[in-house]
C-alpha cells in the first residue's frame, strides 16, 4: 500500500558541502518500509521545480515515526530540500519500489544450511553492503536490518573525497566499516573496486579457504567469502561491482537511480533495459538482480 | 451540489474530469491514493496493435513548470491489454477508455476494431498527434487529409464514442479539428504535448536519446487554452481540453473557453489525488456562483 502525507521536518543537518541529513516525522504509525525503498518528495516554495524527487531510505526510526533522508544537493529542488526548518511541513508519496532481498537466516561458517532464496552461493559467507556517494544512502538501513537479523554485515563505502564519505559513525553501529577516496583523504587511495578486502576476498573465494595473514576484514571468527553483495552509487561503480561479483558468482543486488517522474508505474519514463524488456525502475526496481540487467560486465 | 454530469456525443459522465492517457497508468496505479469512481474517465495508457518497447532511455527531462518526454508509446500491445488488463479495470466504476495509436491506417483500424468487441470500453481516443514516434503518430495529425482519411478509417469499423486527439505542433489546428469532425469523429481533445528539447550544456548532449520530445505540465496551459478557445469557435463537437491544468481554477478556464470536459496529465505525477480535487473544486465554485450545472459553463466567457 503506498501512501501520500504531511511529514514534519524533525532535523535537517549539513552533513558537508554536498550533502545534508534530513529527517522527517509522520504523526502516526508508519507503514512497513523495506530497506532499499524510496519515497517521492514535493519541493516546498519550488514552484518552478514541477516534478517530485525521488529520495532513498536512509533509515527508518519506527519509535519516533521518522524517516531519515540522504539528500545530496545536485539542483534547485535538492538545494531547496537542503534549506527546510525544523517544523516545516513535507508532502510525500512512501513507501514506493521494491527493496533488497534479506536472507532470512544468518549465514553459518563452514557450509552448514543454506541461506534461503535468493542467496544461492554457498552456504558461508559475509553479506558485502558496497555504496558510493549518495548512494550509501539505503545501506544504512540495510545494514540495520542485516544486523538484527543476525548477520554481521561488512560496510564498503567511497567517495571522492573524505567529504563524501556519510554517516560512518552510524554505519558503524551495524558492522565493519571499509572506505576508499579518490584522493586517499580517508580509507585506501582509489575506488570501491580496487580496495584489498575485495581482492582478498577474492583470493580466499580461489582457494575456497581463508588465507593467513589476512587484513582487518577476514579477522575474527569470520567466513572468508562473500555470500552476496548489495550495491548503490554511480552506474559505473555498481557495473565495476556487478563484473566483480559476475567473475567471482557472488550474487549480486544493485540500486538504480534511473530519472524518473511518477514514482508508481504510470509514466514510464525511467525504464531499464531487463531481460525481459524495458521495465520501470521505480516499480520493478529499484533494487535489481544483476542477472535481470543487460548490462555487458 | 452542482450537476457535474456531462455528455460526449453518447458518452455520458458523472463529471468533467479525466486523466489524460500516459500519465495515469490503467489507472489501477492510482488505486492506493484515491477511487478512482470519483472521476468522469480515465484514459489508458497509448495502445498499439503489436507491443512497443518504446525509446532508449532517458525519455525525460525536466524543464521550467513542465517536463519533456519521449517514451515512444511503449506498451504491450492490444491483445496483451484485451486479455491481460481489461479483466482487471472493466469493473471500475467510471469510463475506462483507450488511447489507440499505430504506424499504419491498417494498425489503428486492427486495434480500434478489437477495442469496439469491449463492453466496458465506452470510448477510444485516437492518438493521432503523438510526437515520439518514427512513424504514424503526429504525422497523421499534422494535415486535415492525412487526420481524416484515419478517423474515416476507423468510424467504419468503431461505433462507439470516438474522440480524436490533436496535436498543438500545426499553423492552425481548427483546420484539424475541422477535417476530424467531418470524418465523422464524435469529440476532439487537445492539446497533445509541445514538440521541445533541452541540453546538457556540459556534456554538450541533448537531455533525451529521441533528442526531441513532448512538452507537458504548466508551462503549456496558456497555448492549450487558446488552442480551445480557437476550436470551439470552428467545430460544434464537443472539447475535451488538457494541458498543464494543476487546479480546478485551470480546470474552469479550459471549460469557459469551450471544453466540455477535461483531462489531467502530467500533474498526476505530482499530486497522485489531484483529480479527486478538481471534480471538488469545479462543484464548489459552481455552488458559490449558484450555477446550476456544468455544462452552463461551456464556453460561457463574457
Amino acid at each position: 500500500m503506498k501512501h501520500i502525507a504531511d511529514w514534519t521536518v524533525s532535523e535537517n543537518k549539513r552533513l558537508s558541502a554536498d550533502f545534508c541529513l534530513l529527517k522527517v516525522r509522520l504523526n502516526d504509525e508508519l507503514p512497513e518500509i523495506v530497506p532499499g525503498q524510496f519515497v517521492q518528495i514535493l519541493v516546498p516554495n519550488a514552484p518552478n521545480t514541477l516534478l517530485r524527487r525521488p529520495i532513498s531510505v536512509h533509515f527508518v526510526d519506527y519509535d519516533t515515526h521518522e524517516l531519515w533522508l540522504l539528500v545530496q544537493l545536485v539542483g534547485a529542488g535538492t538545494k531547496k530540500l537542503s534549506e527546510l526548518k525544523v517544523g516545516e511541513q513535507l508532502n510525500i508519496v512512501f513507501p514506493l519500489g521494491n527493496g533488497f532481498s534479506l536472507p532470512s537466516a544468518p549465514s553459518s561458517r563452514g557450509g552448514g544450511e543454506a541461506i534461503t532464496p535468493p542467496l544461492e552461493a554457498g552456504g558461508g559467507g559475509r553479506l558485502l553492503l558496497i555504496g558510493g556517494g549518495a548512494g550509501t544512502a539505503p545501506l544504512l538501513y540495510l545494514g540495520k536490518q542485516l544486523k538484527e537479523l543476525g548477520h554481521q554485515p561488512l560496510f564498503l563505502l567511497g567517495g571522492r573525497t573524505v567529504n563524501h564519505l556519510l554517516q560512518l559513525a552510524e554505519f558503524e553501529k551495524y558492522g565493519e566499516v571499509h572506505t576508499t577516496t579518490e584522493d586517499g583523504s580517508h580509507g585506501e587511495k582509489g575506488f570501491v573496486t580496487n580496495h584489498t578486502i575485495l581482492q582478498t576476498f577474492a583470493i580466499s573465494s580461489q582457494r575456497g579457504v581463508m588465507s593467513t595473514g589476512t587484513p582487518a576484514a577476514c579477522s575474527g571468527d569470520t567466513p572468508s567469502t562473500i555470500a552476496q553483495i548489495y550495491v548503490c552509487g554511480p552506474k559505473p561503480m555498481m557495473q565495476a561491482v556487478a563484473k566483480y561479483a559476475k567473475q567471482h558468482t557472488i550474487p549480486c543486488e544493485v540500486s538504480l537511480e534511473n530519472k524518473m517522474a511518477c514514482g508508481i508505474g504510470a509514466c514510464l519514463c525511467c525504464v531499464e533495459k531487463t531481460t525481459y524488456g524495458n521495465i520501470c525502475v521505480c516499480t520493478a526496481g529499484p533494487v535489481f538482480n544483476i542477472n535481470q540487467l543487460t548490462w555487458q560486465i | 451540489m452542482a450537476n457535474l454530469s456531462i455528455n460526449i456525443g453518447a458518452l455520458k459522465c458523472k463529471n468533467p474530469v479525466m486523466t489524460a492517457s500516459g500519465t495515469f497508468g490503467y489507472g489501477l496505479e492510482y488505486a492506493d491514493f484515491m477511487d478512482l469512481s470519483k472521476i468522469g474517465g480515465i484514459f489508458v495508457k497509448g495502445t498499439t496493435i503489436t507491443p512497443r518497447e518504446g525509446n532508449d532511455y532517458p525519455r525525460m527531462a525536466e524543464t521550467p513548470s513542465g517536463m519533456l518526454n519521449a517514451v515512444g508509446l511503449q506498451n504491450k500491445g492490444v491483445d496483451y491489454f484485451i486479455n491481460y488488463i481489461y479483466p482487471d479495470i472493466k469493473d471500475i466504476d467510471t469510463n475506462m477508455m483507450v488511447n489507440v495509436s499505430g504506424s499504419t491506417i491498417e494498425d489503428y483500424v486492427a486495434c480500434a476494431e478489437k477495442i469496439n468487441a469491449l463492453d466496458n470500453i465506452p470510448a477510444i481516443e485516437l492518438n493521432i498527434s503523438c510526437p515520439n514516434v518514427k512513424q504514424g503518430g503526429m504525422a497523421f495529425g499534422t494535415s486535415p487529409h492525412g487526420a481524416a482519411e484515419i478517423v474515416k478509417a476507423v468510424r467504419k469499423v468503431y461505433n462507439k464514442t470516438l474522440i480524436v486527439k490533436l496535436s498543438p505542433n500545426v499553423t492552425d489546428i481548427t483546420e484539424i479539428a475541422r477535417a476530424v469532425e467531418t470524418a465523422g469523429a464524435d469529440a476532439v481533445s487537445l492539446i497533445n504535448t509541445l514538440l521541445g528539447m533541452a541540453i546538457d550544456v556540459e556534456r554538450r548532449t541533448p537531455l533525451l536519446s529521441t533528442v526531441t520530445g513532448g512538452l507537458s505540465g504548466p508551462c503549456v496551459k496558456p497555448v492549450a487554452l487558446r488552442m480551445v478557445y480557437q476550436t470551439h469557435k470552428a467545430v460544434k463537437i464537443p472539447i475535451i481540453g488538457l494541458g498543464g491544468i494543476t487546479n480546478w481554477q485551470d480546470a474552469v478556464e479550459f471549460i469557459l473557453a469551450g471544453a466540455t470536459a477535461i483531462q489531467i496529465g502530467t500533474y498526476n505525477f505530482i499530486d497522485p489525488t489531484i483529480s479527486v480535487k478538481v471534480v471538488e473544486g469545479i462543484n464548489e465554485y459552481l455552488d458559490r456562483h449558484k450555477i446550476q450545472s456544468v455544462s452552463e459553463l461551456v464556453g460561457a466567457l463574457g
